[in-house]
């Protein structure tokens, strides 16, 4: 075996000799990674939300009250018998996980909680918020079950779900990934030639030193290893430098502002980074050591 | 320890063979010149030996090894047990000598105390003690060869083929590196040297293989450039 003292030593010259290509190979690197980093967080961020809101989604069943202008009511508001009728479907569905009862006074109270800051909270007085049924699902994608239901139940207003509202929501996260990972393909792509590109440089400018190893009988994997060497540090240098810039991307985005406000766990934090990236490394192994052989065996004959 | 049995070798695109059915033997421990005009395939005939081309047709043997089923692969091992020296000299500049010569260890793998002991060792055998620090644009013609000659026998070959290796020097280094390559022979080592030079081979007397058109038209123990005229 090669020692790795004198390979260490080879690759540094080369490096040296080649700095502009070693430097232009750890960018297109790092902008590649970085961009397929942030498309698998978005991701991650859509999965960690789904997760929050999927414990929280609920569908509202809105009863009748004196104010309800849906056919379905005619004015009247929703009687005990119907009430009872409701809560005893319901909880007899092997769908639905939870059911809360919100009275018209605990609509206000929560309301005027939530518009605190408004100037909205004033207009509204208790009794004009219809009282409600709460149903949480085990499987809050299922929602169409509760309003094929209840729609046209006597007593009942309007199903109303949170599913729908979110639905859009994610759609967007998935149009980000589908975008940056699009991208970061194009990158990767731009990555491979470069490497391949470099390689070519690289063993023209080595060209004295191929042709005396080959004399002196150096086996054909002494020969790639520089080459090897140099464009795996290169592009994990990038790869590195992508995961510190995505780790830091998150930190500012989430960790200072927005999770204070929310009070909520529900956005995606450094231990994201981490975890995908080895899985980022992997693939940038895999594809520098691909790009590297195949380009040394095209260029690189005995 | 070399042998060509009717091989001839055409290059792609060249109408002429370089080397029009040659046979040819050389023994352990012999000293060998090849001689003929420019063109004559003196080249040709080093080349095949170290299997940087191979023959259209007939068979090479060297040290041992059939180079015709012989896989690319294989061909490394070959070369660790041949050496070779050119009119070029092929070093490398931004090394200094003791680099240069140590580099053919590196890249076939020989361990560190191994490179240390037969650096010196062998920098010493060619006269080029004290110079292992310089670069080789510090050095002269004839030093630059020396270094080249002691990369290619560093490594203890059985065989080591010179071509030209006097060529871009003057008459007095030329001799001076004849006697080092005729040194190096006495140790046991077989050398083949291609050359234009008349007067190291008359002043060597060894065996002369002269070639022509691809041909060997003169194959002669203890031999002068030229044919006798008697
Ligand atoms: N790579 C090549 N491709 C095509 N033809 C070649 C090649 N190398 C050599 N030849 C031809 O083969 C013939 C023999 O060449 P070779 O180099 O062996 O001659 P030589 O005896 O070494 O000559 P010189 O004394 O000038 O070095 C010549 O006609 C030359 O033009
Ligand atoms: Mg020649």
């Amino acid at each position: 075996m090669i020692q790795p003292r004198f390979l260490l030593g080879e690759v540094a010259t080369g490096l040296r000799r080649n700095v502009s290509m070693a430097i232009s190979v750890v960018l297109v690197t790092m902008v590649s990674i970085f961009l397929l980093g942030l498309g698998l967080l978005a991701q991650r961020q859509a999965d960690t939300m789904k997760g929050y809101w999927y414990d929280r989604i609920q569908v509202s069943i809105y009863l009748c009250n004196e104010y309800a202008e849906q056919p379905n009511c005619r004015g009247q508001a929703a009687t005990e018998a119907q009430r009872s009728a409701i809560r005893t479907q319901l909880t007899a569905m092997p769908e639905v996980k939870e059911v809360f009862f919100e009275t018209e006074q605990e609509a206000f109270e929560r309301f005027k909680e939530q518009f605190r800051n408004s100037p909205i909270a004033g207009n509204v007085e208790a009794g004009f918020l219809p009282e409600s049924f709460r149903v949480q699902l085990s499987d809050p994608s299922k929602y169409k079950i509760i309003t094929d239901q209840f729609q046209t139940a006597p007593g009942v207003a309007q199903v109303q779900d949170q599913e729908k509202v979110l639905s859009r929501f994610f759609t967007i996260i998935n149009w980000i990934t589908v975008l940056t990972v699009a991208l970061a393909v194009l990158m990767a792509a731009c990555a491979a030639l470069l490497m391949g590109t470099a390689i070519r440089q690289a063993a023209f400018i080595r060209r004295r030193e191929i042709g005396i190893m080959r004399l002196v009988g150096a086996s054909n994997w002494t020969i790639r290893m520089p080459f090897l060497t140099e464009m795996l540090l290169v592009s994990l240098l990038g790869v590195g430098l992508a995961i510190g810039l995505l780790w830091y991307a998150v930190h500012l985005i989430f960790n200072s502002g927005i999770n204070q406000i929310a009070q909520l766990q529900a956005f995606i934090g450094a231990h994201d980074v981490w975890a995908i990236a080895p899985w980022m490394a992997a693939g940038v192994l895999l594809l520098t050591v691909l790009t590297s052989l195949v380009t040394l065996r095209r260029y690189l004959r005995v | 320890m070399i042998r060509f049995e009717n091989v001839t070798k055409v290059y792609p695109k060249s109408a002429r063979a370089a080397l029009d059915d040659v046979t040819l033997g050389i023994d352990r421990g012999e000293f060998v010149f090849v001689v003929g005009p420019s063109g004559s395939g003196k080249s040709t005939l080093l080349r095949l030996a170290l299997r940087e081309e191979a023959a259209t047709s007939g068979d090479v043997l060297v040290a041992g090894h059939d180079l015709k089923s012989m896989s690319m692969r294989q061909v490394p091992r070959l070369r660790r047990e041949m050496g070779a020296v050119f009119q070029d000299f092929r070093l490398l500049p931004g090394k200094t000598v003791y680099q240069n010569v140590a580099y053919a260890l590196h890249v076939i793998g020989k361990p560190s105390h191994l490179i240390r002991q037969l650096v010196p060792e062998t920098l010493e055998m060619v006269g080029l003690g004290g110079k292992g620090g310089r670069l080789p644009h510090q050095l002269s013609g004839g030093e630059q060869q020396r270094v080249a000659i002691a990369r290619a026998v560093v490594n203890k070959p059985q065989i080591l083929l010179c071509d030209e290796p006097t060529g871009n020097l003057d008459q007095a280094i030329s001799f001076d590196i004849v006697r080092l390559l005729d040194r190096i022979n006495r140790t046991g080592t077989t050398i083949v040297l291609a050359t234009h030079d008349q007067d190291i081979v008359n002043d060597m007397r060894r065996r002369v293989v002269q070639l022509d058109e691809g041909q060997i038209v003169r194959d002669e123990a203890e031999a002068t450039y030229h044919r006798r005229t008697s």
